[in-house]
């Protein structure tokens, strides 16, 4: 069965939700695809209209009043099976979409770095036991140290607390210099200040550790207490769960799939977002880590040209340029210091999927020889969480990304149209 | 670099090249192996891994029933380092007609001393209850197995490296005669060079009877249990050897992590790796039509690989004259790691001038006229005739394909 | 509250609708959703889909991402600690 739309938005984060709004507004017709059960994203995860930000619930409340968009939910693209169509698996099952014009809005994920009992149950991703605990995973009550590195680590606390979970420490690897200057700094982006302020109330009473990092996780089935490096000294901090996170990748498979290039880690967009493969274009943390703001502003100036109309894209574009400024701040601050790259022994999990350890790994000296010799990046997660890894580790770069870019059943691929038919 | 001198230079590290690595080396010769990529990359990394004996003539029987009993010995008391298992394969008949053809190969491989069992439709699905209904039945041979090829091509190079080989990391611009060219400019010399490039050797020697042929592997999640046996169609024989147009063909492999190996298929005419969404999307209508519940495994990787095929199916391993002291081991289509062993044995043997297990013959590389088999040995000082460049090769690789040549 | 009834390793258990599958994993008081390859327990690690580590059997369909799936109700989880799959 095939699906036709003028664009379709891939993610229904900020960015997309943006761009889909922008499109529509412009008698396009929209399709949005989502891998969530809720549209938001990670950062309004759980449904736009639960969040507190106006500008979530008043962008949902016009797309779902709109007749010309079409959301599905719980969908994941699978591939491209011929030119301008993508292949989309849903709960049940495989949907042909054929777009006029494309906008990847699929977010960012996040880096994760291993150190000795990271694969304990109890230890997850610092956005991770955000995203977790939206979804009611049960943090009440529990001790929690929220570790690694980025801004989001003050906004996981915050959920995390609100939620009844007892926040033994916050842990920023970045130095307390590093910091003091992007605070500083906040000073360009008043709502940003004006955020930090408020988180810096919810966080009240909460010890926070600048210069500080985890050295390893620690208990037998379960996590039971977290080693940590603190500035000069070394302390060990029991809790039930360790929320740890380097900062966040851009999800750059879909557009790699699709042919387009990269600029370093995101990928590349020209003024009006449009990347390097013709009708392709890319908003959000995919082009870019920046945050909410930035997502947005870069959303609508997606869908503003997606739908042709580059004199109004023009206009919005001075929107986003603040947020810009803002996205380079962060990158400096928030880069993972050397000692990262160390923490790892030779018995630590490094492809968690096939259990690679750091021993196994570091006697190869290519990612495709690791990847062929010890099965490393096999396994269902293709390579993304071990290939951050053997990034920062080994300095080595992934293979070409390869269909499915997610595990698909094989029943969709085997439903795909013939594209020689309608 | 190489300061001493060479005996032998081996092109290629995939299995067949590592095969002939060890064995040489295990003989005394003094071996480097010359390889551009990560060992056991190409097609050894790209196939299924599938320890087959085939029957389509009797040279492919012969060579085929060999090989498996030296990876027998080779895989020996450690099996999991080959990740090696005896699956057996089941070869299943659709039809009345199909069924007839497997008790055809039930009598060859039982004449040829191989345990394999006849299966009416009952005894099929009580193996493999995952097959669809309306099967006719099948054969099951035993002694079929498995092996994960980048792993084994690792353990043979090891082994040559233990007597002495050397690997060289770098690229063979050409072949001269005792020798190579590498692409930094400078010159191996060995008294024998072997050819064991794959799909490759086509691009150091035109003239080779060579066809790339296209094929695609998936591979799903881990479902143990979820089929027994390798899984093959009795169809797959006539796709296999088609010598034009794009066939898909069921073919499915339990692997002992409980991954499904899922092909396979052939296309002509392109050299291209990438994955084909279309292939992807009719390779896997077919096997969901013999087993329907794998329609809900997930697929976690695709990829692709270049068989080297010959025109009549069988691989050159021998002596060519296109070059002095060159040699042949390559060619080996489908059937690659299953012959790597023998293929090595019978070079050996060669080289040494000593009969082999089996008869050399019909993979020699003179049966292909232009090819001149050089009287072989390590004293090589017969003047040879140049061959014809072998220009327009499809068509001609067809003709022959379509007419089975017989070995001369 | 709306309330959903499922079961998880055949224990029947009773959540707010929009809980996704892995926190009802967790409310039964053991979060692990699934073994290793090498025999270790795991549970989710990204809550977002990526690492993999949250699959579990969903109506007699392996490897289903929890973390992502809503609880239904009527739903027969099975986690996956006791396979080495």
């Amino acid at each position: 069965m095939m699906h036709d739309f003028d664009v379709l938005v891939i993610g229904a984060g900020p960015a997309g939700l943006a761009a889909a709004h922008a499109a529509a507004a412009h008698g396009m017709r929209v399709g949005v695809v989502d891998d969530n059960p809720l549209a938001g994203g990670q950062i309004w995860r759980g449904g736009p209209e639960q969040q507190r930000d106006a500008r979530a619930q008043t962008l949902w409340s016009d797309l779902r009043a709109a007749a010309n968009v079409r959301f599905m939910q719980r969908s994941r693209v699978l591939y491209a099976p011929a030119p301008k169509q993508l292949l989309v698996q849903t709960p049940d099952a495989a949907l042909t979409l054929r777009y006029g014009r494309l906008i990847i809005a699929t977010g960012a994920r996040e880096l994760l770095l291993p150190f000795p009992g990271w694969t304990l149950p109890g230890v997850t991703g610092a956005g991770g036991l955000q995203a977790l605990a939206k979804g009611g995973y049960p943090v009440d009550g529990k001790r929690v140290l929220v570790a690694g590195s980025g801004p989001l680590l003050l906004a996981v606390a915050a959920t995390l607390r609100e939620r009844g979970a007892q926040l033994v420490g916050i842990a920023e690897q970045a130095p307390l210099w590093r910091l003091a200057r992007f605070g500083f700094s906040l000073l360009a982006t008043p709502s940003k200040l004006a955020q930090s302020l408020r988180l810096a109330r919810q966080l009240s009473g909460v010890p926070y550790f600048a210069n500080s990092f985890v050295l390893a996780a620690h208990g037998d089935d379960a996590l039971r207490s977290v080693r940590l490096r603190r500035g000069a000294k070394t302390a060990t901090i029991a809790c039930d769960l360790l929320a740890c996170g380097y900062g966040l990748l851009p999800n750059v498979e879909l557009a790699l799939a699709l042919g387009c290039a990269l600029d370093g880690l995101s990928v590349r967009v020209d003024e009006l977002q449009r990347c390097s493969v013709d009708d392709v274009f890319c908003a959000g943390e995919g082009s870019g880590i920046g945050g909410v703001d930035l997502a947005l502003a870069e959303g609508r100036v997606a869908g503003l040209a997606a739908a042709g109309l580059s004199t109004l894209a023009l206009a919005a574009v001075k929107h986003r340029q603040r947020w810009r400024g803002f996205a380079g701040r962060l990158a400096y601050t928030f880069a993972p210091r050397a000692e990262l790259r160390a923490l790892a022994d030779d018995d630590t999990i490094v492809c968690r999927c096939e259990d690679v350890t750091h021993g196994e790994l570091r006697q190869h000296d290519s990612w495709r020889g690791a990847k062929l010799q010890t099965r490393c990046g096999m396994g269902p997660c293709q390579g993304r969480i071990c290939g951050a890894a053997t990034g920062v580790l080994y300095g080595w770069r992934p293979d070409a990304v390869r269909m499915p870019i997610v595990p698909a059943r094989a029943g969709s691929i085997a439903a795909a149209c013939d594209h020689t038919t309608v | 670099m190489i300061k001493q001198p060479i005996d032998v230079i081996v092109i290629g590290a995939g299995i067949i090249g590592a095969a002939c690595a060890e064995a040489l080396a295990a003989r005394g010769l003094r071996v480097t192996v010359i390889e551009q990529e990560t060992v056991g990359s190409g097609a050894t990394a790209a196939g299924m891994g599938h320890l087959v004996v085939m029957d389509d003539n009797a040279a492919e029987l012969a060579l085929s029933a060999y090989s498996l009993r030296l990876w027998k010995e080779l895989v020996g008391d450690h099996p999991q380092r080959h990740e090696y298992s005896r699956c057996g394969t089941i070869w299943v008949a659709a039809d009345e007609d199909e069924l007839a053809a497997a008790a055809l190969k039930a009598a060859t491989l039982s004449a040829h001393g191989l345990a394999c069992e006849l299966l009416d439709a009952a005894a099929l699905y009580a193996r493999e209850p995952q097959l669809r209904p309306g099967l006719a039945g099948g054969l099951l041979v035993r002694g079929d197995g498995l092996v994960y090829p980048p792993k084994s091509a690792r353990i043979l190079l090891e082994r040559a490296l233990r007597d002495g080989a050397l690997l060289v990391r770098e690229r063979v611009r050409a072949i001269e005669d005792h020798g190579v060219l590498l692409d930094d400019g400078s010159r191996l010399q060995a008294t024998h060079v072997v050819l064991a490039a794959g799909a490759a050797s086509g691009a150091l020697l035109p003239e080779l009877p060579l066809q790339a042929k296209k094929g695609h592997v998936i591979i799903t999640d881990r479902y143990p249990g979820f089929v027994q046996h390798q899984l093959v169609e009795l169809g797959y024989i006539k796709s296999a050897h088609a010598a034009h147009g794009d066939s898909v063909a069921f073919n499915v492999q339990p692997r002992p992590t409980g991954q499904i190996l899922i092909g396979s298929s052939r296309q002509f005419d392109t050299t291209d790796l990438a994955v084909e969404p279309a292939m992807m999307t009719r390779m896997l209508r077919h096997a969901i039509g013999y087993v329907p519940a794998l329609a809900e495994l997930n697929v976690l990787r695709c990829w692709a690989g270049l068989r080297a095929a010959t025109p009549d199916g069988l691989p050159l391993i021998g002596p060519c004259a296109a070059r002095r002291g060159l040699w042949l081991a390559t060619g080996h289509e489908g059937l690659g790691i299953t012959t790597s062993l023998a293929t090595a044995q019978l070079l050996t043997a060669q080289i040494f001038k000593e009969n082999a297990a089996i008869s050399q013959l019909p993979y020699l590389p003179g049966r292909f006229q232009h090819l001149l088999a050089a009287p072989a040995g390590i004293e090589d000082d017969v003047p040879l005739t140049r061959p014809l460049p072998f220009s327009a090769m499809p068509p001609t690789a067809n003709a022959l394909a379509d007419g089975r040549a017989s070995p001369p | 509250m709306n309330q959903i009834t499922l079961s998880i390793d055949a224990r029947s258990i009773s959540v707010a609708a929009g809980t996704s599958v892995a926190a009802a994993i967790a409310m039964t008081g053991d979060a692990r959703t699934r073994r290793s390859i090498s025999g270790q327990t795991r549970a989710p690690l990204c809550g977002m889909g990526v690492c993999q580590e949250c699959r579990v059997v969903i109506d007699g369909r392996a490897h289903q991402l929890s973390c992502q799936t809503p609880c239904e109700s009527g739903m027969q989880v099975l986690t996956m600690r006791q396979d080495s799959a």
